[in-house]
């Protein structure tokens, strides 16, 4: 295993409501012979505010994070974090148009760089490490443990934007738990998506269709869910409570960072996973499958 | 349906292909996008008939619809388009139109939006509860996810102060820029 460094964007979630998410990404890449390098004073991508008020002013702030990677000698960008991976994709792309670039430079102190290219840390694992490095560091499978893999909207849409697995019917996060030997349900609803952002002003809208993905996961019998992004995470984990008041459900249904499953399974001491901060005490469903 | 429907403003159309880039006339109403959005139950206007609308250069009708502030870009009718148009792209084009002519039908999304932005210029970095209490106060509704905070505060998951980066200036500059400039 040969240690390669990648510029790594953690987002803003990550020093916040996603902290677990950051923390065991970084310490399953490490794991796995990969150096993630912090994009230095990096800043806030704007996410979908941002590109809902101008796609130019969207593109700058992505535009320097792109910038300060180069500067750090990366052409290579990953982060957890499917928003701010749209932002940046969508900032590089924009920037191939030369009337787009002006525009985007002039907003900048910075020119927004052509040749920094962004995936995401699924897309990373997937594509830079492999199914069989990821194999051989398992060190304590979780047969007992059925998982339902729920990507959300953004992880591959647009797919002309992402060019990353299948749009309609993702497998890279299934394949990457069964290889570290979870059982993974099918999941008819992995890209439906979750209210995104409704959740402060329009819960529920939130609600509903979080509820919606929680009824299916718990119809076929998963015992918890696995995702791969902050916000659909928070609707999913932090909400469920709001989900469960709206509904009158009582789902107590785990909400773990696919990340944080990796790391179980590859041993990884608690502390890097973060696992006691996810508001829906994962340890009952732990237990049950065997895992502690 | 509107009653302005007589009146046919063609530089409605022209505006949205030119901001978006999608050559719009391409829409043949299959209603793909509709089928698969998952706000549809949300909306007042469906997404097809938002593309047919600004077809037939209906301004007002389009930019006065909830339907553009509730749309999360899930990209669910550009990765289903049978003739390749970006659809969310348009949406957002649209949004951006709205706000620039003074609409506003969600108040309450846009507040989040303005919130948000806000939190950005001022630290570079989104600050989540002062995003929170950003639009609060925007909007009076001051118990608005309190339910949540015992949880995120006991999980260490809500910092109290912002992260500030030594770029900060740099980001406040970019949207000092863009309110400086005339951008569309």
């Amino acid at each position: 295993m040969t240690n390669s460094a990648i510029a790594y964007y953690p987002g803003c979630s990550g020093k916040g409501s996603s902290e677990e998410y950051d923390l065991s990404t970084r310490a399953v890449m490490r794991r796995l012979g990969a150096e993630p390098q912090e994009i230095e004073d990096w800043n806030c991508c704007g996410s979908s505010p941002a590109h809902m008020v101008n796609h130019e002013l969207s593109a700058a702030l992505s535009g320097r994070n792109l910038a300060q990677a180069k500067r750090m000698g990366h052409h290579l960008v990953t982060t957890p974090c499917p928003s701010c991976l749209t932002n940046l994709k969508n900032a590089q792309q924009a920037a191939w148009d030369e009337d787009k670039r002006l525009k985007i430079n002039k907003l900048m102190d910075d020119e927004c760089p052509t040749d920094v290219d962004s995936i995401s840390t699924l897309q990373f694992f997937t594509e830079h490490i492999g199914l069989d490095r990821i194999r051989e560091a398992v060190v304590s499978p979780l047969p007992a443990l059925r998982v339902a893999c729920y990507y959300g909207c953004l992880t591959t849409r647009p797919p002309k934007l992402m060019r990353f697995d299948d749009p309609e019917n993702p497998m890279s996060m299934d394949n990457i738990l069964a290889a570290c030997g979870i059982e993974v349900v099918p999941f008819p609803l992995k890209t439906d998506c979750c209210g995104a952002a409704s959740g402060m002003p329009r819960n529920d809208i939130t609600t509903r269709l979080s509820g919606k993905i929680l009824d299916m996961a718990s119809e076929l019998k998963a015992d918890a869910v696995a995702v791969a992004c902050p916000l659909c995470q928070m609707n999913l984990d932090l909400r469920q409570s709001q989900v469960n008041r709206a509904r009158r459900s009582r789902y107590r249904m785990p909400i773990f960072y696919f990340t944080q499953l990796m790391g179980l399974a590859m041993g990884l001491p608690e502390k890097e996973l973060g696992l006691s901060k996810l508001a829906v005490n994962p340890e009952p469903c732990l237990a049950r499958a065997g895992v502690r | 349906m509107p009653d302005s429907l007589q009146k046919n403003d063609k530089t409605f159309l022209e505006e949205v292909e030119r901001r978006s880039g999608q050559h719009m006339v391409e829409c043949y109403q299959c209603g793909n996008c509709t089928a698969g959005c998952p706000f549809n139950f949300a909306y007042d206007l469906p997404v097809s008939k938002i593309m047919r609308l600004v077809q037939l250069g209906q301004r007002e009708a389009v930019l006065s619809c909830h339907s553009i502030w509730l749309c999360a870009s899930c990209q669910t009718c550009t990765a289903r388009c049978p003739n390749n148009i970006d659809v969310a792209k348009i949406v957002d084009v649209l949004r951006h139109m709205a706000r620039e002519a003074g609409y506003a039908t969600e108040r309450n999304v846009k507040a989040f939006g303005d919130s948000f932005l806000a939190s950005v210029k001022k630290h570079g970095r989104l600050h989540e509860l002062g995003v929170a209490v950003g639009y609060e106060m925007r909007t009076g509704r001051f118990l608005t996810d309190i339910d949540l905070a015992p949880t995120m505060i006991g999980k260490g998951k809500l910092s109290i102060r912002p992260h500030h980066l030594h770029g900060a200036d740099k980001v406040a500059g970019i949207f000092n820029r863009f309110n400086e400039g005339n951008h569309d």
